[in-house]
This record gives structure tokens, sequence and C-alpha cells, in this order.
């Protein structure tokens, strides 16, 4: 009935207000276009905080982070934290230089790259520029459940069907060792690997493939010469990604890799890396207020660091390929 | 002049020696290739039936439903097993809502200008944040700074920021793939903004968005370090009741015996695993139907 009555006073409006569409009022009384307008920028404002929600989680990582390394770094030179190479933070005789747990993480990412660089861009070679449209379709997906198991489960893995066979091979091969969570931790990141590679391989134009052909190039040197090089900035942000990837793992070298800090590159022992001392503390009954503690947090802030820049950094050559190509 | 042009080059024989060799190296490489590809597989197949030979015959009714135990024959799964429902429901009403929200932000309403810019480089960042980083924010944000202490609640705000980037791209996704001329036609009706995103684009993203959210769920599942580092406890031998209870979860447990040097705590640790699978097989299982479904739907 209300709307009815307001029907004739409504009307001039609608028609003075034809090429301003703001101040259409056809269907409903200018009570109700107030509280449309009220919902909408109610709704506009929520969805806006939704976003601001990414920001907000940076910051609290970044004050969180900084906070209690700014602490610990009071009471530990900043240059003996980055230099030192005895790590015993735990122990009577403390010492806190962080270089022991970052020589077992590289040592870590580094065999995990060298099994899954090779052997995920073949992959990708493979499903890009050989396989079929129908084998791809099947392969691809079975692959992608390698990336969905959970990291305990390699964990796991490692510890009981990798490192026997290691052991029966190399009887010196310590329980915890290096080579066992690099290994499993190479095939966790394989997928990753593969899929941003094979993107960056079929970006590269067909033209070009067929002018190699053309040319009289086998597919060999046509996919050596011409697609990998015409997609080598997205391979280097896949290999990027996957070290930042294997840097960050926790589970894995938690499990399998053991919690003795050293120095080295003997893959047959047991190394700490910068996540599994994280883990260490956060099991262990340390006490929350300590330098013990802090410690945690300051090589929390170095790990986000090291994945911040190298993130950046395939993010920026990823963008280098699509500008190229499209 | 031209004659020995043609004299210089080399005839048609001199190719033949170095073609059996480039045929040769391209079969090698194909080799490669195929090799490369079915190791990957061959890992996954080992990994499951490693697994699997391991710990199918720990599950039963029992494991399920008795507390852990020093006793590796009495020890169960429950308390475990709740807590990770538990976590995961407060992690989906929290995740969830703001998501699609920031989702539905940045596809309908964002202007382009560098405050739109940077919330979306923040995004891709933090997707690419190591997962026991949140678990410090979490320690620092809610464990201590809110109080909160080591409770499901704590534990769900964390896997809630971690995996909401998941979210968001994924939502992202299935809202631009709503073709435009929908919500042109809901304009011309003379809807709203909000009615236009409520009634339109929503509904025929929903299969998205229920896909991506599900998928980033079973990553909250099987999820440990975070949870590790806010303080999650291995050991618990009763119910969690509810957000503000002390709990354990699912990968924790696992840890835990994993962790043990008792052989018969490695086979229990296989059983969790396999129960772990099996939960992550049937949320993609219903993943991949969603979307199947909605594929059906939009042709």
């Amino acid at each position: 009935m209300d709307n009815v009555k307001s029907l004739p006073r409504a009307q001039p409006a609608a028609v003075t207000a034809a090429n301003e569409p703001d101040g259409f009022q056809f269907a409903g009384s200018r009570r109700d276009s107030l509280r449309r307008k009220l919902v909408e920028r109610s709704v506009h404002a929520v969805l806006f905080l939704c976003a601001v929600i990414s920001i907000l989680t940076t910051t609290g990582i970044v004050i969180t982070l900084l906070g209690e390394t700014i602490q610990f770094f009071g009471e530990v030179p900043i240059v003996d934290f980055l230099t030192g190479t005895r790590w015993t933070p735990l122990f009577a005789s403390k010492s806190f230089g962080v270089l022991p747990l970052v020589n077992g993480t590289i040592v870590v990412a580094l065999v995990a790259i060298v099994v899954a660089v090779p052997i995920g861009l073949l992959t990708a070679i493979f499903l890009s520029e050989f396989a079929p449209a129908r084998l791809r379709g099947i392969v691809k997906p079975v692959l992608e459940v390698l990336a969905g198991i959970p990291t305990v489960v390699y964990g796991y893995f490692a510890l009981q069907f990798v490192t026997p066979i290691l052991r029966d091979i190399f009887p010196q091969t310590q329980i915890f060792n290096v080579a066992s969570a690099g290994i499993v931790m190479g095939f966790m990141i394989l997928p990753m690997m593969a899929s941003i590679s094979e993107d960056a391989l079929r970006a590269v134009p067909s033209d070009l493939r067929q002018g190699a052909y053309a040319l009289g190039a086998t597919k060999f040197e046509v996919v050596s010469r011409v697609v990998v090089p015409g997609a080598l900035s997205g391979i280097l942000a896949a290999i990027i990604l996957s070290i930042s990837r294997a840097i960050g793992e926790t589970m894995i070298v938690a499990i399998a890799a053991g919690l003795q800090p050293q120095m080295g590159f003997d893959l047959l022992r047991s190394m700490e890396t910068m996540t599994a001392y994280i883990v260490q503390v956060s099991l262990g009954d340390t006490p929350q207020g300590g330098i013990e503690f802090r410690t945690i947090f300051a090589v929390g802030t170095l790990l986000f660091v090291m994945t911040l820049v190298m993130n950046l950094l395939s993010d920026l050559l990823v963008r280098r390929y699509r500008e190229a190509y499209e | 002049m031209s004659a020995q042009a043609t004299a210089a080059l080399p005839t048609a024989d001199a190719w033949r020696p170095s073609q059996a060799r480039r045929r040769w190296s391209g079969w090698l490489f194909y080799g490669l290739a195929v090799l490369s590809t079915l190791l990957g597989l061959v890992m996954l197949g080992a990994l499951l039936y490693d697994i699997f030979t391991d710990g199918a015959r720990e599950v039963d009714w029992h494991f399920l439903s008795n507390y852990p135990s020093r006793f590796a024959e009495q020890a169960g799964l429950r308390s475990a097993l709740l807590g990770s429902l538990w976590m995961l429901a407060f992690t989906a009403i929290i995740a969830f809502p703001l998501g699609v929200g920031a989702a539905i932000y940045l596809e309908e309403y964002a202007p382009d200008n560098w405050l739109t810019r940077f919330i979306q480089l923040n995004i891709a960042n933090l997707a690419g944040v190591p997962s026991i980083v949140y678990g410090l924010l979490g320690l620092g944000l809610f464990v201590r700074w809110l109080a909160l202490g080591r409770v499901v609640l704590a534990g769900s705000m964390t896997m809630a920021l971690l995996i909401l980037p998941l979210i968001i791209v994924a939502s992202r996704e299935a809202i631009r793939a709503v073709p435009d001329s929908l919500r042109e036609g809901s304009y011309a009706l003379g809807a709203t903004r909000w009615q236009m995103v409520r009634q339109t684009v929503l509904p025929s993203a929903s299969g998205g968005i229920l896909t991506g959210t599900i998928l980033a769920l079973a990553r909250a599942i099987g999820e440990t370090a975070p949870l590790i580092t806010i303080g999650a406890l291995t050991y618990i031998s009763f119910d969690p009741n509810g957000p503000l209870d002390i709990f354990t979860v699912l990968p924790i447990q696992i840890f835990n015996w994993v962790s043990l040097p008792q052989k018969e705590f490695h086979s229990l640790a296989a059983g969790g695993i396999v129960v772990l699978l099996v939960v992550l097989l049937t949320a993609n299982s219903l993943a991949v139907y969603l979307r199947y479904r909605m594929q059906r739907r939009l042709q």
C-alpha cells in the first residue's frame, strides 16, 4: 500500500533523474533508498575490512617477531648471533651463534633441490612437450596428491622407510640424518617445481617451436635450445620458490634430521635446522620469559626474512616471463 | 662466385653421421623425461604402500575411541580426533567469511589504486610465509597478548590466518569466472551492487568457493608445526569440550608417536597416518565432486 501511494511522487523523480542513475527511485520510497544506501555503505566497509586483514596479518607477524627479537639482541650482540658457530642456548654454557642452524637448513634444502629440480623440470618437460593431453590429465592430478600429503607423513616416511635403506647402503649413516630428510623433502616440493615450470614452458609461444622445427631441429633440440631457454625466468622462479619452501619446511626435518646443531656437509649425520630448533624449544619445558625462549623469535625472524626475499625474487621473475609473452 | 659458395656448402652426406647422434640423444632425453615422471609416481606409491602395510592393521574402533596411553596396545586417537574436529570447526567459522569477504572486495569493489595492489602483493607473500612463522605469530598474538592460553580457539585463529590466502585466491578465481553478462543483467533490473553480488555472483561462484575452502581446510587438518609452536600439547587424556579447552590434534599425536623410540608406537603412528589420509582423501573427493557438479551446471 505504501508503495502504491508513493508511486506518483516517485515518478517525476525517476524522469528527472534519467541521466543520473543514483537518483533512480521508481521501485521504492525515499526511505527504502536511504536504507539501501546504508546497507551498501556498510557492506562495502565490512568487505574492505576483510581484505585489510591480510595487511594486519603481515603487520602482526613483523611486530611479534621484531618485538621479541629486539629484546633478544639487547642481551646478545647481533654480530655474535649472525657470525657465531656454536649454538648452545639450552646448555649451561650458553652460546648464541646461529650459523650451525643456518648450515643445517641450507644443507637439507640443497639436498631437496638436487632431487626436486632435475626430476621436476624433466617431469614438466614431459608433461608440456611430450605427453598426450589425456595422459597429462591423469598424471598431473596424481602428482598433485604428493603436494597434498601432510608433512608429518613425509617425516614418518623418511625415518621409517628411507633411512633404513640408506643405512643398508652406507652403514655409517646415523638414525637421524640430513640425506633422508632432504631426499623426501625433494619429493614433497617436486609437484610445485613441476607445476610452475610447466606453466612457464607452456607460456613459450608455439611459433618459436615451429620455427625451430622448420630449421630442421629435432624435438630434443627444440626443447633444449628454444623452449627451456625461453622459459628460463619462470624455471628460475620455480627453483627459488622450491628453495624457499625447503627452508621453511618443518616437520620432515624435526622428525628425520635430528636435533644436533653442527657445521659441516656430511649428509649422513644428524643436523638441526632453524625450523627444527623452533619445534624443539616449543615442545620442551623452556620457561617462556627467558632469553632461551626468545631465541625462537630471533631464529624465526631470520627464517622469515630469508623466505620473504626469495618469494619476492621469484614473484619478480614470474612477472618477467608473463610480460615477455603476453 | 656462386659456384664457389655452393662448393663451400657440405653435401647431404656430411649431415649423416651427426644425424644418428641427434636421434639417439633425442631418445635418451625422452627416456629421462619419462623416467623422472615415473619416479615421482613410484615414490607416491612407495609412500602409500609403506604406510598402509605398517598402519592399516592398527586401525579399529578401539584405536579410534581410546585416549593416548603409555602402553602402546591401549593407546588411541580419541582426544586427537576430537581436538582436530574442534580446531577445524572454528577455523572454518573464522576463515570462511573473512576469506570470501576479502575475495568479493578485491574482485567486485576494489578500485585500482596503490592500496589494492599492496593488499594483493601482501596476500601473495603471505601464501609463501613458512607455516611455523604463523605459529610464532599465534603464540605472540593470541596465546600471550590476548591471553587465550594454549586453547582450541588460539589454534583455530592461527590456522585461519594460515589458510586465508588459499581461500582468497580460490574464491577470487571462482568470482572472476562468473560472466559479466550476469552482472549487467542484474544491474539492468535495478539491483544495487551488493544485491547483484549476493543474488547473482555468489550463487554462480559458490561451487568454486566451496571447493577452494574445502581444500584449504584439508591443509589445516594436516598442518602440524604452527600448532606445536603455539603450544598445543602432545598428551591429552580427556575430551576437549569447547573453544577454550586445551587440546591436541591428529598430526601432533602422530608426531609424538613417531618421536618415541619404541617400535610399537611407530606402528601406532602409521595407524594415525592412515586415519589422517582417509580424512584428507574424503575431503578431497568432496572437493572434486563439487567442482565436477559445478562444471556440469555451468554447461
